[in-house]
């Protein structure tokens, strides 16, 4: 199974260990984008665990929405910790989908506005 | 307790702009019990400043930090030292907490960062209600615990009015969600201590010289004060 | 002969055993002054009093008060509706001294719809007392002579006679009759109802009241509104709050063609009227014709009840 090198991977044992400030903090520490892998939905080894983590994804994706960032840069995905391909799948799209966005900063320390990719 | 929303942070950013040096400062107090400025909201709030400011390329300093309240000022003089470092402060607490602030540091802008909203409850993880006005003389004795000015909408004291449906309040239908009827509560309620005989005696008059109208209001202990 | 307590035409009516008529009047949303003229004008002598209403639905329109003067100087016999949503102790009882400057002997005290329902729902609402409360308000003005503050009129009292609205569809039912005894016992002396369609409840309301022996202490005026098409009847059901429309009436209406609807609705009225004649208790009516003023003279006529009776 391969993907992309650009991934930085931070375990949890379950998503609904994952809270705002660490959605936020991650694009502070410079982050391009973000996504959180979730149990499927009904899976949760903790009963909504997932559930919650999906709720917080919304706030911080209407957070971001609020200070001018694009909230596509935040993603919550769902998949079973067996579904291999299925990861790396998700982690080539949301590599796709930010390089389409560009880059979180700009060398002016601008973020780039969405546009189409030339390469 | 006391309970608040966060403002906009569009509202927030106006505010800020042409300062600097900002602090965020949380109360532990009620707005942490509604989760609207606690510290984890002062964390997240920061953050989200520091991260609109990285991709406008402002050289903003943004720091964070958290009280245990900000109605008193012996937590508001922990500050003392620190206050030079900022230029202006984003206060999460409620409506009194950010006047305190202002009051102590009045050589710098104090910015409210949430709406103080009302007195109520936690009726569950995320849902708080009002539940009192602070008019300054609880009947609550005679209405079975239960508040006619908060939870009438209409403050009276002789209810239920005419439009009093199933239980809910008349303006159910303006405000897209079901208001209790106050005074469907009360009577259900006087009916099961046995006192619905407060029912056939128009109420007692309201003063209302001791709540909001009468001006701001004060309470004095002398055998407390030092 | 009951004795009668003020020079109220109205107390007079219903004290000599009459059946008592009234209707009211909605002044327009803005200063003219010919509306209220022109709809007095037509409905005047087919009533024993024409009430104004007072900011109705919250909705800002010219203050009652104005309009019932303007029908006292026409020699007509107003009612002065008067919410406490918006104003406080004092502005309610200068009115009350100012409507007595001009002879008017009738008031009914209301609590008043939510200012939300209205045309500036931003607005503060004041609600200082409710309607019992402008009730017992008016009774110490009238029969002791002193404001809530104690101060003492030595001359120019209120001379009014007291009304208040009930809601016999309003939830809970059985506080319904605890709280018209209530008013009653803060010197309500006649009742008019809110608009009835749904008859079996009513007539429950009134035999919970006749077992209280309320019907003997405060008259009662069974409010009626005739309903112009189904479209109104639906309305109505749906969307106003503490009117109960039941299905028969909309069924009967839905039943014959659009232009016979309003035909329809007025003789669903006359049938009321007949019915609620014979319910023990009731002693007048209060048509309210809302923006179809024009038709109180056929049903006041069609209902045997033209023309009034003299009074002195």
């Amino acid at each position: 199974m391969s993907y992309p090198t650009n991934i930085r991977i931070i375990k949890v044992p379950c998503t609904g260990r994952v809270a705002i400030i660490h959605l936020l903090k991650a694009f502070e520490k410079g982050a391009d984008g973000v996504f959180v892998a979730g149990c499927l939905e009904g899976d949760c080894h903790y009963q909504s665990g997932n559930l919650r983590a999906k709720k917080r994804v919304a706030y911080a994706r209407r957070l971001l929405a609020s200070i001018g960032v694009d909230p596509e840069r935040l993603a919550m995905y769902n998949l079973s910790a067996g579904m291999g391909p299925r990861f790396a799948e998700i982690a080539r799209e949301m590599t796709a989908k930010i390089r389409e966005l560009g880059p979180f900063l700009q060398p002016s320390g601008r973020t780039a506005a969405p546009q189409a990719t030339a390469a | 307790m006391i309970m608040a929303k966060a403002k906009p942070l569009e509202e927030i950013l106006s505010y800020l702009e042409g300062f600097q040096r900002i602090l965020v400062l949380g109360c532990n107090g009620g707005v942490a019990v509604c989760e609207a400025g606690g510290l984890k909201e002062a964390e997240v709030l920061a953050s989200a400043l520091r991260i609109q400011n990285m991709q406008a390329g402002d050289r903003r300093d943004i720091q964070e930090l958290s009280l245990t309240r900000q109605c008193d000022k012996e937590y508001l003089a922990e500050l003392k030292d620190k206050m030079d470092n900022y230029d202006a402060v984003v206060s999460l607490a409620c409506g009194a907490g950010v006047q305190f602030m202002a009051e102590m540091y009045t050589e710098k802008p104090i910015f409210p960062g949430v709406d103080t909203c009302f007195i109520g409850v936690t009726e569950e993880q995320g849902v708080w209600t009002e539940r009192c006005q602070a008019c300054g003389q609880c009947i609550l004795a005679e209405t079975g615990g239960i508040c006619p000015i908060m939870r009438c909408a209409k403050r009276m004291m002789n209810g239920p009015c005419g439009g009093s449906e199933k239980g809910k309040c008349e303006i159910s239908v303006l405000v897209g969600r079901d208001v209790d009827c106050g005074w469907h509560l009360i009577f259900e309620r006087l009916k099961k201590l046995g006192q619905i005989g407060r029912f056939a005696e128009p109420a007692l008059d309201k003063d209302w010289t001791l709540s909001r109208d009468g001006g701001p209001r004060l309470i004095i202990r002398e055998d407390v004060r030092p | 002969m009951k004795e009668t307590i003020t020079p109220s035409r109205l107390e007079k009516i219903l004290a000599a055993g009459h059946w008592a008529v009234t209707s009211e009047c909605g002044p327009p949303r803005d200063g003219r002054p010919e509306i209220i003229e022109k709809k007095a004008d037509l409905i005047g002598d087919y009533v024993d009093a024409i009430n104004v209403t007072d900011n109705q639905t919250a909705v800002v329109r010219q203050c009652s008060l104005a309009a019932c003067i303007r029908i006292k100087l026409k020699g007509l016999e107003p009612v002065l509706q008067m919410v406490t949503r918006d104003r406080n102790r004092i502005a309610l009882q200068s009115d009350l001294l100012g409507a007595t400057s001009y002879g008017i002997h009738n008031v009914l005290c209301l609590t008043g719809d939510h200012q939300r329902f209205g045309d500036h729902a931003s607005s503060t609402n004041v609600f200082d007392m409710d309607s019992t409360r402008l009730i017992q308000t008016v009774k110490m003005m009238r029969d002791d002579g002193r404001l809530l503050s104690g101060h003492e009129m030595h001359e120019g009292r209120p001379q009014m006679f007291i009304g208040a609205a009930e809601n016999p569809f309003a939830d809970p039912f059985e506080i319904r009759v605890m709280r018209l005894a209530k008013k009653v016992k803060a010197g309500a002396q006649f009742i008019q109802t809110q608009c009835i369609y749904n008859m079996p409840k009513f007539k429950l309301w009134m035999k919970l009241l006749r077992d209280e022996g309320l019907h003997e202490k405060v008259a009662i005026l069974a409010g009626l509104t005739p309903m112009k098409n189904v479209g109104m009847a639906k309305y109505m059901k749906n969307r106003v709050p503490g009117i109960d429309v039941p299905d028969d009436i909309i069924k009967r209406l839905a039943g014959v063609p659009k232009e016979k609807q309003a035909d329809e609705g007025i003789q669903i009225c006359l049938e009321q009227i007949e019915e609620l004649k014979q319910e023990e208790g009731i002693r007048g009516f209060h048509v309210m014709a809302i923006e179809w003023e024009e038709k109180v003279p056929e049903i006041v006529e069609r209902a045997g009840l033209y023309p009034r009776p003299s009074v002195n």
